[in-house]
């Protein structure tokens, strides 16, 4: 049926997608990435791990401690792992719902420094680069104040990065 | 609430029944920890998909550059084939002799005379800066600042300035030697390409150069950017104040029949509508003897392109650099005996095997898409192979056809000496070798493996390894090798162990926001400290992420462009996989099919919902909607064309103009009718295909239209819509006058 077709990929198109994306970072075309590469593939290719889930697909796929993947170690790794819809992406209302459960008494933004004190204390941190980049996208206005509706609204995924 | 939790991981086993404030407290916490880690996924999945994007962007840009500079080389190595093969009497002939050929036989006093400035006479109106030489600090410090206040200088004080800058010139060697010493930090700038902005912002941040202050230029200074004359203006009026204190390496831009094709020209000549052929061509002279490299403390190598394993630099020393007048034309030699007969036949041979000077032992098997290295020195030949076969009876014949080719060139003008000026005596050691060394120098690019192979996605030079870089530092107890030639998002990088630095100096180079620039100070001690910076105040508030959605914008804009102008192709593709001729194709067909005719090596399965938005429910792609959907208006002008030709025009539009601009000799923006003709013919041979001298009245009549007999190039261009408006040239920086916020927003929406 048509909405069937809409769904199933098969693998040889899931070879297709992850190869193409791995090749984007393969400067030297010899179907090798550096190994700091490959948060940013697996995350193009829809999927939403922990840092801890990619901590053990590099460790998984990595040639030793060259600090290089090769093609033919990622691909099969990568494909099981988008077959079985292992890090599904996260919906919207979620995050949302995340942002609310930070916002304790409800103001219905959150402060830079309240933001801050739970992004690089809380869960996975983040670096102060990840933290200084964050507040650069969210923060837009004089006030210091992050207002999470809409900035939800602005990174939303649209799962179409295929 | 705790439901939605429950999918992420697990849940630390806190129980919701027991009411007591302790657990309360850990089940907040708990929460608090679940939501921060689904905030941070969520972010670093933006993050991740932004550099992506950002990837492929840069991705398309380069493809297109790099292919552009290809087709140049190719251009060229074809009319040098031509050249070889067509028999005296044929009128192409004639035609692609000009090309190669130097009409000038001056000593170097006619050429001052020539380029006299003395009798251009300087209006009241004129409200620029006048100069008076020996030029002072003031001023060229002056020349800067009215160049920020966007006025031009007059043509009298260009020819002047130029003149005293080649006779500068002419006394250095072709490699300038400098030392840090008495604690000065010397200056390194890498492309600018035209724009201005980057430059005063250089002088804004770092100060002007001075004494204490000195700089080293790196190379392609002109071309794409529309200041391009202004940039040389101010580099060489700082190079007559100070002469041992700036230093200019030459780039593969400095090279007029590149500048033909890339902007500099038509620049040029639309700034100095009248001497603007001589400016030209004392450019051309200038530009031959721009110094080839810097060393610095004689530890630091300063070059544009890079090297190779065969880079010698005692040979590099000693040759004679304004021979070698542009990269695309390999050196004839000079005629000694007055009759002009014998023709060293080794050199003609270079000629129509330009293509086989490229190529190099290669260590190692390098698989590029760009087909099999075996093939790689019938690559110029490879588009008219179809036309014209070469079997080994023609061989021969054209052997014999060359030789006496070259023997009526000769003998129509016995002083033509090509390129060759006869102020000094010359001996080549072997002119093809020292060719192959400037090349090498000027259009050479790193790689990470090792080994040293041709450069083919450029055509010109080669690729070489960290281990050419060892070898090489080592063999002349060098320690740092500092390039440009690529442009680099960060405005530089390091490769090959940190021995080679990349630097490039022209930021905002695809686009807005598409990069920053970058510039290097080396004190005594000799390690590069390097300084970023971004032109366009908008662009400085935001973060390289914000500023991809712009950039990628742009970069699908002009995909979008290139596709359509292969439309034919493209449809002959698809229909290869259709089969049954249903008018679709599935995703994964587009993209092969897409590739196999643009060659462009781009992620197509990535960009395809960027690029196709007819795609229907089951993932397929009506390929004639799209090409609807890719449609822009065709110019009125051309009603009357046929379409295919109409889209080859288009595709071919830089090919196209850049011979137009070959055959006007004279720069005078205009060319004959017949000349125009000509040009037709040599471009259905070249690209194969065929136009009919009806077609061929056509296009003349609809651009001629005061029947006078000469064709004005411009307009012709911009009559069928073949020059982008919107071109790096022609338009000016910030476009775009919205806050951060502003951009922000647009970035999520795609519609705008």
């Amino acid at each position: 049926m048509a909405e069937n077709r809409q769904h199933t990929e098969t693998v040889s198109d899931i070879h297709k997608k992850i190869t193409t994306a791995f090749k984007l970072f393969d400067y030297d075309a010899n179907n090798t990435v550096d190994a700091r590469e490959i948060s940013t593939i697996v995350f193009s290719l829809g999927c939403f791990p922990s840092q801890a889930d990619l901590h053990q697909i590099i460790a998984e796929v990595e040639e030793g401690s060259s600090g290089y993947v090769h093609l033919d170690t990622f691909l099969p790794v990568m494909t099981k792992v988008l077959l079985e819809h292992r890090f599904p992406p996260i919906p919207v209302e979620h995050i949302l719902r995340a942002f609310e459960v930070l916002d304790k008494e409800n103001k219905g933004h959150l402060e830079e420094g309240e933001l801050t004190k739970y992004m690089t204390e809380e869960g996975e941190p983040f670096t102060n680069k990840e933290m200084e980049e964050m507040l650069a996208v969210l923060l837009n206005n004089k006030r210091g104040l992050v207002y999470y509706r809409d900035a939800v609204g602005l990174l939303g995924f649209d799962g179409v990065m295929k | 609430m705790l439901s939605w939790l429950r999918g992420i991981g697990t849940v630390m086993g806190c129980g919701v029944s027991k009411s007591s404030q302790f657990h309360k407290n850990s089940r907040k916490a708990v929460t608090t920890i679940k939501a921060a880690v689904l905030i941070q996924r969520w972010y670093r999945q933006y993050v991740a998909r932004t550099e992506m994007r950002r990837r492929y962007t840069w991705h398309i840009f380069q493809s297109i550059e790099y292919s552009g500079e290809q087709a140049q080389i190719k251009l060229y190595n074809f009319l040098g084939y031509l050249m070889d093969n067509f028999t005296p009497a044929s009128s192409e002939r004639n035609l692609i002799s000009h090309i190669f050929r130097e009409h000038e036989v001056c000593l170097d006093a006619e050429w001052e005379r020539y380029f006299c400035y003395k009798n251009i006479e300087v209006p009241e109106v004129y409200s620029g800066p006048h100069l008076t030489f020996p030029l002072t600090v003031e001023q060229a410090v002056g020349l800067l600042e009215a160049f920020r206040n966007k006025k031009q200088l007059h043509s009298r004080y260009a020819l002047q300035l130029l003149l005293e800058t080649w006779k500068l010139l002419r006394m250095l060697p072709n490699i300038n030697r400098i030392s840090t010493c008495q604690s000065k930090e010397i200056t390194i700038c890498g492309d600018l390409h035209g724009q201005l902005e980057d430059l005063l912002l250089i002088f804004y941040k770092n100060g002007v150069p001075s004494l204490e202050k000195p700089y080293v230029f790196n190379g392609d200074f002109v071309d794409r950017g529309k200041d391009s004359i202004e940039i040389l203006l101010i580099l060489f009026s700082f190079l007559l104040v100070y002469p041992c204190d700036v230093y200019l390496n030459r780039g593969n831009h400095e090279d007029h029949l590149i500048n033909l094709r890339y902007g500099f020209t038509k620049e040029v000549l639309t700034k100095y509508k009248i001497h603007g052929k001589r400016i030209l061509k004392l450019l051309q002279k200038i530009f031959s003897w721009l110094p080839l490299a810097t060393v610095i403390d004689q530890k630091v190598l300063v070059l544009h392109g890079g090297i190779s394993d065969t880079t010698d630099l005692g040979v590099l020393a000693r040759l004679d650099r304004h021979n070698y007048v542009s990269a695309m034309r390999p050196p004839k030699k000079r005629n000694s005996s007055s009759s002009g007969v014998s023709i060293d036949a080794d050199l003609e041979e270079d000629i129509w095997n330009t293509s086989k000077i490229f190529q190099r032992r290669a260590s190692v098997s390098y698989p590029k898409p760009l087909g099999p290295r075996d093939c790689f020195q019938n690559r110029s030949l490879q588009d008219f192979s179809g036309r014209i076969k070469v079997k080994m009876e023609d061989e021969l014949e054209s052997s014999r056809r060359r030789e006496s080719v070259y023997q009526l060139a000769i003998n129509r003008s016995e002083k033509d000496v090509l390129g060759v000026s006869n102020d000094s005596v010359t001996s080549y050691d072997n002119p093809k070798e020292e060719w192959r060394q400037i090349l090498d120098l000027l259009w050479s690019d790193p790689m990470s493996q090792d080994g040293c192979i041709p450069n083919e996605v450029r055509g010109g030079g080669c690729y070489w390894g960290p281990d050419i870089t060892e070898d090489f530092l080592n063999k002349h107890n060098m320690q740092l090798i500092i390039r440009s030639h690529e442009c680099k998002q960060e405005g530089y990088e390091f490769c090959h162990n940190r021995k080679v630095l990349t630097l490039f100096s022209a930021s905002n180079y695809y686009d807005v926001g598409s990069n920053r620039g970058a510039y290097v100070k080396l004190g005594p001690d000799l390690v590069p400290y390097v300084i970023q910076y971004q032109a366009s105040s908008l662009t400085r508030e935001l973060t390289a992420r914000q500023s991809v959605g712009r950039t990628e914008r742009s970069a699908l804009k002009v995909l979008r462009e290139q596709l359509f102008a292969h439309k034919s192709d493209l449809i002959c593709a698809f229909k290869k996989f259709d089969k049954e001729a249903t008018g679709l194709v599935s995703l994964n067909d587009w993209a092969s099919a897409v590739e196999s005719v643009m060659h462009l090596d781009l992620p197509w399965r990535m960009l395809c919902s960027q690029l196709v938005s007819c795609k229907s429910s089951d993932g397929t792609i009506d390929y004639n909607d799209w090409f609807n959907e890719l449609a822009f208006k065709g110019p009125n002008a051309a009603d009357h064309i046929d379409q295919s030709l109409l889209e080859t025009l288009y595709r071919h539009r830089s090919t196209l103009e850049t011979i137009f601009r070959i055959i006007d000799t004279d720069n005078s923006g205009f060319i004959t009718v017949e000349d125009f003709r000509q040009t037709w013919k040599l471009l259905s041979v070249y690209l194969k295909m065929e136009i009919t001298d009806e077609d061929i009245s056509h296009l003349a009549v609809t651009i001629d239209s005061n029947n006078d007999g000469s064709i004005d190039i411009d307009e012709f261009m911009e009559a069928f819509r073949l020059t982008d408006k919107k071109s790096r040239l022609e338009r000016g920086r910030s476009m775009f006058m919205g806050t951060v916020t502003d951009l922000t927003k647009l970035e999520g929406d795609p519609s705008i």
